[in-house]
């Protein structure tokens, strides 16, 4: 009960930051925006191997983006620790007496939720962007495709808020986690498939990226939203929900032995 | 026999041995002090000797390197949540959120510490009164002075009544009045309740009015420990504590950076 009502006041500090500083939620939409429109444009006409035939590039890439959106949103929220550490109210919180790992559950819970919001907000603004849900889909068909990928979203979120977590319980200051935080999120952005199949890669990056966990979120987002996809659902959401699972106890083992002074 | 006086007479807080070393430097060096229950017990010492370290270790969030201690009974390694649960404290440094309200940040604490609705609502109002901050508690504390901020702070820590409260500089950067106000309000809290009291100061007056212990501390070693009164009258009948502290501690700035500043 006590850890509980912790979890939620912590999600909600998030939330009451989160909707006094809007700008955050338009800020983080701003890039894959902008990829869509270079991209999407870009390649409009081109016919890229490995994209199924009858769906345009930019139907195939929004689901990535959506993917980029929650992967940077909540890798680079780890950061709000080192900001409450250089602050002082990191110790605050750690100082109270709630288990460690309610404290990183709660901060997890507030991430996933302000990575849901920006990733609907883009999800909806990509409809501009000459995003369409295929004909062939029934009503039903799309509410049901919108719930799975509110599934994928919410597990992309909680795995990658974790590896955020974890380098920002291992790092002293905020600078320093921005650039390792960088070094670690392009690839795994780029070795997702959410620009183009990695069927297209050489051999040795293919197998990193069967390696990376977004990998198989992003191709869950493209089975939910337009249908195609290389790895059957029910294996996408295994392996989405086992790298949540394992990345969310990660984190809370390295934010167990952090050091909040 | 002997167990039954112990039961008895637990201290709040006892240390032994303390010792706390960042990579080979032993920033608190083999100390060793009880602190009786509902006593005010002063840490006094130079700038780097040790303090906030202690208190950081008493209060679970720095691991120790050597030695032992326990609050309110618990030890401080084995028991962390019991100890937490057992403690207020203000911290030296601001620990306040500034991007919410003064009432938000209140409420933030309360719910940490698992007080439900009604019992929230009514303790911070009446803090709130208490530190003058009534007026200002919808307003995001990024826009509080920095006294104000520390009114926050010293009725936060306050909130879930703690029995062990710890106060480090509480009164750094306070007005006189302000500084009487909340001294008052400690007193009186530390005679009505049962709350034991631990704090540093570098005001020598207000340690020599408040506290009934002062433990002198300099590199990490308690160099003497007794009553204001013991302490002064063993240095002559004219001693103030600023003597004592001085004839302890020496004339020497310790501080490299406290050095730097006034280069
Ligand atoms: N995290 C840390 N890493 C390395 N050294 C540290 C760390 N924290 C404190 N120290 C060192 O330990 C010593 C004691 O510091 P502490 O903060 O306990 O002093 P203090 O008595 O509270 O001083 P002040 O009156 O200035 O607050 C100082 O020399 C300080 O530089
Ligand atoms: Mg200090």
């Amino acid at each position: 009960m006590v850890e509980l009502l912790a979890i939620y006041v912590l999600w909600k500090r998030e939330i009451i930051k989160l909707f006094r500083e809007k700008e955050r939620i338009i800020g983080s939409v701003a890039m894959p925006l902008m990829f869509l429109t270079f991209l999407g444009f870009g390649f409009s006409q081109a016919s890229l191997p490995g994209v199924k035939a009858g769906i345009s590039y930019i139907v195939f890439l929004v689901p990535g983006m959506i993917g980029m959106n929650m992967l940077f949103g909540s890798m680079f929220s780890g950061i709000s620790v080192l900001w409450d550490k250089e602050f002082g109210f990191l110790k605050e919180i750690m100082v109270a007496p709630v288990s460690r790992i309610s404290i990183a559950l709660g901060r997890i819970a507030g991430g996933a939720t302000t990575g849901i919001i920006q990733g609907l907000l883009l999800f909806g603004l990509s409809f501009f962007f000459g995003f369409g849900f295929s004909e062939s889909f029934s009503l039903s068909r799309i509410i049901a495709g919108i719930i799975l990928m509110l599934v994928f979203m919410v597990l992309i979120a909680i795995s990658f808020l974790s590896v955020g977590l974890s380098f920002a319980s291992n790092m002293r200051d905020a600078q320093g986690f921005e650039l390792i935080i960088n070094f670690v999120m392009f690839p795994l952005f780029f070795l997702s498939g959410a620009v183009s199949p990695i069927t297209n890669l050489p051999p040795w990056l293919q197998f990193l990226a069967y390696l990376n966990p977004l990998t198989y979120g992003v191709d869950g987002l493209r089975r939910s939203l337009i249908g195609s996809s290389m790895f059957s659902l029910q294996f996408d959401l295994f392996i989405c929900l086992a790298a949540a699972i394992a990345l969310t106890s990660l984190a809370a083992f390295f934010f167990d032995r952090s050091s909040s002074v | 026999m002997i167990s039954a006086i112990f039961m008895t007479t637990m201290p709040a807080i006892t240390v032994n041995n303390l010792t706390k070393k960042f990579n080979n430097f032993a920033a608190v060096d083999g100390i060793s002090f009880a602190v009786e229950e509902r006593e005010c017990f002063g840490l006094l010492g130079p700038n780097g000797a040790g303090k906030t370290t202690t208190i950081n270790i008493l209060a679970t969030l720095l691991p120790l390197t050597a030695g032992s201690a326990t609050v309110a009974g618990f030890d401080v390694c084995k028991q962390k949540n019991q100890v937490r649960q057992s403690i207020g404290i203000v911290f030296q440094e601001p620990a306040l959120d500034s991007r919410l309200t003064g009432r938000e940040n209140l409420e933030f604490h309360a719910m940490m510490y698992g007080i439900d609705r009604l019992t929230r609502q009514k303790r911070i109002k009446a803090l709130l009164e208490l530190v003058e901050l009534s007026e200002k508690a919808d307003v995001l504390v990024r826009n509080y002075s920095g006294g104000m901020k520390r009114r926050l702070e010293i009725a936060r820590g306050l909130i879930h009544r703690p029995r062990v409260l710890f106060l480090d500089e509480p009164t750094l950067g306070l007005d006189s009045q302000t500084r009487r106000l909340i001294w008052n309000y400690i007193k009186r809290l530390n005679k009505e309740s049962d709350v034991t009291i631990i704090l540093t100061t570098h005001y020598m007056e207000e340690a020599d009015d408040f506290c009934d212990r002062i433990a002198i501390i300099d590199h990490g070693k308690i160099v003497t420990m007794d009553t204001p009164a013991n302490l002064k009258a063993a240095l002559g009948p004219q001693a103030s504590l600023e003597d004592v502290f001085i004839k302890y501690t020496g004339n020497t700035i310790r501080n490299i950076e406290e050095r730097e500043k006034i280069w």
